[in-house]
């Protein structure tokens, strides 16, 4: 298992009270993963190691490489070199569906939930269930009342009131519950990992709350949390630790204990290196 | 917390008194097929009271037979429209299927059985050909239909020479839906069974299982469907195979009705199964829709064919009825998708 070594970590940075995430082998590690497009350099030789029950922000400036980063770890890109471990065992993600299958869950940006399905529909969409006995292996019947129930207790696992009615056409609710449910979809099957592509981007202050509490649920719940976002209060709201994107490469690794906003942007847009890394 | 006063003010939102046009509008969205239901009763109401023989049993068992082409072909456009696409080739892929069934009968001397299921596998061929142009070639819908129309029209008139093969020259396996039974005076062909079955199979697969989920997933958002793990294209291709499957039934369904295979046998029937699609409610934008008002779609025009000309009126007058449905149809779905939560 632990024939990958860790980055290090700086400890003395992390609150003690969640320093017992870090005795514990990362659930998934990247090392020294390159990917070029032509003659642009995507990404150039970046590691990082995430742990269950831990968030990491990845934030960056545009083409710094997070979302390439992103791709490489959830199956979109196959990097040209580097390896990425899921529980120790080497994986190969050639498409979304293989990390999906894995346990890795996304959460893109454009949602990809389907507005005229309703909740229950579009939390198993893709992975449908079926009626026990004849009537499901023969006639494909789906177990629609099953995955109804179901779907209201991943939504309610998430700490969600605002949403009561899972035969509710997704259509009919806000741009923060329609998040919801995308969360709610990755929190349902993503055994392992979430990443969260910029989940508050395009949402109000009081349903950006929503979501990051969800964030944090994920967290709690004992998954590994991977949140992309461009706007570092909400980073340093939710996150333990936060690698920064630069250029293709990793710029460091910070806690929100360890720099403050302010410095994290600095060492984002090269104002500042971060020592010893 | 702070968010309890936002549940409360949402909840009391939706608490909130709607007027009964609000109400009319919910309901329509959650039942698009509502609306044609009703506009069937009112005509049905309306032809009854102008004229007696339109109501009587014999009168409906006529109906039904006039019907029953069109709503099968309608079956295989919903699909397709389901998908926010539209095929122009339907009546095209339905002649040239009959007319290769019928000629291998007679001229080529097959089996009844063989010849139906040699024009059965050639129309599921033909909308195989419409859905690899669409999915491997990334043409849209229209265009390839609209080509493949010309192209299956003038095979089936090349390969036929543009003549009719009467019904007795025909094994009575491809007229058999055009024989029936009767209850009364209240008949039925075998034809309308058929038709019924295809509707009641396509019901449950559009509605009970994960396929046909993904068919309304596609129409309504293609790419979220694909991040969602759907296999878009390979559902796409699906649907234009199975419409052409039920295009090549069709063409066994009309030998049975015309009583001989003809290549202009329903010259509008493109446009009579694209109406009945959209009359019955389903969304030209795609992902909404019920086979059911598809059905009812299909019934409301000939019931408007059928009752006028039982009132002996010029039958243009049906053409601008059915028209003026079709607007007022696409008008109704415009609406009812502002729908408020």
């Amino acid at each position: 298992m632990s024939t990958i070594e860790r980055l290090p970590l700086t400890h003395d940075a992390i609150p003690e009270g969640r320093r017992h995430i870090y005795d514990t082998d990362p659930v998934l590690t990247a090392r020294d993963l390159v990917i070029t497009f032509g003659r642009v350099i995507g990404l150039d030789g970046v590691s990082l190691d995430l742990y269950r029950g831990e968030v990491l922000a990845v934030i960056g400036d545009n083409g710094a490489g997070k979302s390439t980063l992103i791709k490489c770890l959830t199956g979109a890109y196959l990097p040209d070199s580097g390896a990425i471990h899921l529980e120790g065992e080497r994986v190969h993600f050639r498409r979304p569906q293989d990390a999906r299958e894995a346990g890795i869950e996304t959460v893109y940006q454009q949602l990809a939930v389907i507005p005229a399905l309703d909740i229950a529909s579009n939390l198993y969409l893709g992975r449908e269930e079926r009626r026990g006995g004849i009537l499901g292996s023969m006639f494909r019947m789906l177990d629609k009342g099953g995955m109804e129930k179901r779907a209201g207790q991943s939504v309610q696992d998430l700490g969600i009131q605002t949403i009561q009615n899972m035969s509710q056409a997704v259509e009919t609710l806000s741009g923060g519950q329609r998040q919801a449910v995308a969360v709610a979809r990755a929190a349902a099957f993503g055994s392992k990992v979430v990443v969260l592509d910029e989940p508050t981007a395009a949402l109000g202050v009081k349903e950006s709350g929503m979501v990051l509490e969800m964030v944090k649920q994920l967290r709690d719940n004992g998954l590994a949390v991977i949140l992309i976002s461009h706007n570092m209060p909400h980073v340093w709201e939710v996150a333990d630790r936060i690698h920064i994107q630069r250029l293709g490469g990793c710029a460091g690794v910070i806690t929100p204990q360890s720099h403050d906003m302010g410095e994290g942007v600095a060492i984002m847009t090269g104002a500042k290196t971060l020592s010893g890394s | 917390m702070s968010s309890t006063s936002s549940t409360s003010a949402a909840a009391e939102f939706a608490r909130r008194r709607q007027t009964p046009l609000q109400q009319l509008q919910h309901q329509l969205h959650r039942r698009p097929w509502l609306s044609p239901l009703f506009l069937l009763l009112v005509a049905f109401l309306a032809f009854f009271i102008a004229t007696p023989t339109f109501l009587t049993a014999s009168s409906m068992g006529i109906l039904l037979q006039q019907t029953a082409v069109v709503a099968a072909l309608a079956v295989g456009q919903t699909l397709i429209i389901l998908t926010a696409g539209i095929d122009l080739s339907v009546g095209a892929v339905m002649v040239l299927s009959m007319m290769v069934m019928a000629s291998l009968a007679r001229d080529g001397g097959m089996p009844g059985l063989l010849a139906l299921v040699i024009g059965v596998a050639l129309a599921t061929v033909a909308g195989l050909l419409n859905g690899l142009l669409v999915t491997r070639i990334n043409l849209p819908p229209f265009i390839v239909t609209l080509g493949t129309l010309s192209i299956f029209t003038a095979i089936a008139l090349l390969y036929s020479g543009g003549e009719s093969i009467q019904a007795e020259h025909l094994p009575r396996l491809l007229n058999v839906l055009g024989e029936g039974f009767g209850i009364g005076s209240f008949r039925l062909t075998w034809g309308i069974v058929v038709v019924v079955l295809i509707y009641a199979v396509m019901a449950f697969v559009l509605s009970q299982t994960a396929w046909g989920r993904y068919v309304y997933a596609v129409g309504d958002d293609a790419e979220s469907a694909r991040l969602s793990g759907v296999p878009s294209r390979r559902i796409l291709l699906g649907v234009y195979t199975v419409a052409g499957l039920i295009y090549g039934i069709a063409a066994w369904i009309l030998i049975g009705r015309a009583g001989a295979a003809t290549p202009n046998a329903i010259p509008d029937a493109n446009l009579a199964s694209i109406t009945a699609v959209v009359i019955g409610g389903t969304s030209l934008f795609g992902g909404r829709g019920r086979l059911i008002g598809t059905l009812i779609g299909a019934l409301i025009v000939q019931t408007f064919a059928f009752g006028l000309s039982q009132l002996g009126v010029d039958q243009q007058w049906r053409v601008l009825a059915t028209g003026v449905l079709v607007i007022v149809a696409v008008a109704i779905d415009q609406w009812i998708r502002k729908v408020k939560a």
